[in-house]
């Protein structure tokens, strides 16, 4: 296990060292999410007054689309380099590799997010804050939700010629229950009073997913990377 | 977990890509200090074949033995002991050349990393760049690095997909001394190449592949070029 943990750490590390020196997915990524969220307060706020809980969807519409393409981009750079190869090559365990993988995109998303809530808030007149705690539990569970099934296509389509257009196609369909659970667990922290017994449920249900999704994902991804 | 093999056996290996057969039933045995080259023209089949000893690709049909066992049975112990410089370089742009070899000798589980890597850059006459970025690197460098990267962990058995492009005739000769060394030391190494000039008087045994098929090139009667060259005319005729 703490060799695992170890490799994973590393694969993660290296991939925040990466992005650190070229910042081209957090810049990417974040300029995408914030065009995103400013389309559609255009087309969503009359007057300074946002459409009923808007604000829970364009969040994690933002969160989705800006994901995608992080994860592209991840893979993206693996494959120009054919580094991929090399962390296929190395005596480790895949699936700590997958995990070192999925947490550089978790961290990098969790950035993103840092700078949407905030804009969100702002744009569709949301008091995220009501319950931090809650707030924070549900971008956690539903980005590692997310980001552990994209993690898995994103590797799995690398060698893929169509892998930019193939990457939602397949993702969307599949993270449909994370997204749901996001925007409802959201909108009911959003209420003006927020109603927690919904939260909790909707909370509940992202983790439940989150285990299922990694599950399978550490049970598939060596068999999905040996050609 | 090391496994130390004396012997790699090829038996019948054959590889399809879709309906195009890459490799045609392919029988090779490599033995512990010896270094083996593998010759012949583009889309021949050697990247492939380099691929599948590499555990990187599956054959279709065929086995490869590393001592007594497959790549199947012997998983991440077999792979501590495979080292692989392929076309592309396995090699980050965007980290230094410290950092490369750091990571890469973390994931390979080296016990002493700062020595180990300060070892590599040396040899690959990178000592005084070792902070630079790969990305500013020329090719013959990036070369240079990504075969100590593939040497960091020590391992039993060298794959080598045209390890002199790009380097200089100095730079070209020391990895023949380096080679020879490595032979020496017991390693099985195998080499795929075009350069037959740098080539010449390093292979123990010569094998050339042909439209998937492997042959056994003849080691005596003049120069590796020569040789070859008769060889591929023969094949042809």
């Amino acid at each position: 296990m703490k060799q695992f943990l170890r490799v994973a750490w590393i694969v993660m590390r290296k991939d925040l060292t990466v992005e650190v020196r070229s910042r081209e997915i957090l810049y990417t990524t974040a300029f995408f999410a914030a065009s995103c969220v400013l389309v559609f307060a255009f087309a969503l706020v009359r007057e300074g007054r946002p459409m009923e809980d808007a604000a829970a969807g364009i969040l994690w519409i933002a969160i989705s689309f800006s994901g995608t393409l992080a994860l592209g981009r991840t893979f993206e750079r693996e494959r120009q380099t054919e580094t991929l190869k090399a962390l296929m090559l190395a005596p480790a365990d895949r699936p700590a590799i997958y995990v070192g993988k999925l947490l550089g995109i978790v961290a990098l998303l969790g950035v993103v997010e840092v700078l949407l809530v905030p804009m969100v808030g702002v744009l569709f007149d949301a008091t995220f804050w009501a319950r931090p705690v809650w707030l924070v539990i549900l971008l956690a569970a539903g980005t590692v939700g997310f980001t552990s099934v994209g993690t898995l296509f994103a590797a799995m389509l690398v060698r893929a010629r169509s892998r930019d257009v193939l990457l939602p196609v397949l993702l969307y369909p599949i993270t449909i229950p994370i997204i749901i659970g996001g925007v409802r667990g959201t909108a009911a922290l959003l209420q003006q009073t927020p109603d927690e017994p919904m939260i909790r449920f909707w909370a509940s249900l992202l983790v439940f997913f989150d285990v299922v999704f990694v599950t399978l994902a550490l049970w598939t991804f060596e068999p999905l990377m040996t050609e | 977990m090391r496994l130390d093999f004396e012997r790699l056996v090829v038996e019948d290996v054959s590889r399809q890509y879709g309906r195009r057969r890459a490799l045609n039933r392919v029988n090779l045995t490599c033995q512990a200090g010896e270094i083996v080259g593998l010759l012949g023209h583009n889309g021949a089949g050697k990247s492939t074949l380099l691929a599948i000893l590499s555990t990187l690709l599956a054959p279709s049909s065929g086995r490869v033995l590393y001592g007594d066992a497959s790549a199947y049975e012997a998983g991440a112990a077999l792979r501590s002991r495979l080292g692989m410089l392929g076309h592309d370089l396995f090699l980050y742009p965007e980290l230094t050349a410290r950092e490369n070899l750091t990571f890469f000798a973390k994931l390979y589980g080296c016990t002493d990393v700062p020595t180990a890597v300060g070892l590599a850059l040396e040899r690959a006459f990178l000592d005084d760049r070792g902070d630079d970025l790969v990305s500013g690197f020329s090719r013959g460098m990036r070369q240079r690095l990504a075969l100590e990267r593939a040497l960091l962990h020590e391992p039993r058995l060298l794959l080598l997909d045209e390890p002199f492009t790009g380097l200089d005739d100095a730079s070209g000769q020391a990895l023949v001394t380096r080679l020879r060394g490595l032979r020496d030391s017991g390693r099985i190494v195998l080499i795929a190449t075009h350069d037959l000039d740098l080539a010449e008087g390093l292979f123990d045994r010569t094998a050339i592949l042909r439209n998937g098929r492997l042959g056994v090139l003849d080691e005596t009667g003049g120069t590796l070029r020569d040789r070859y060259r008769d060889a591929m005319q023969q094949a042809s005729a």
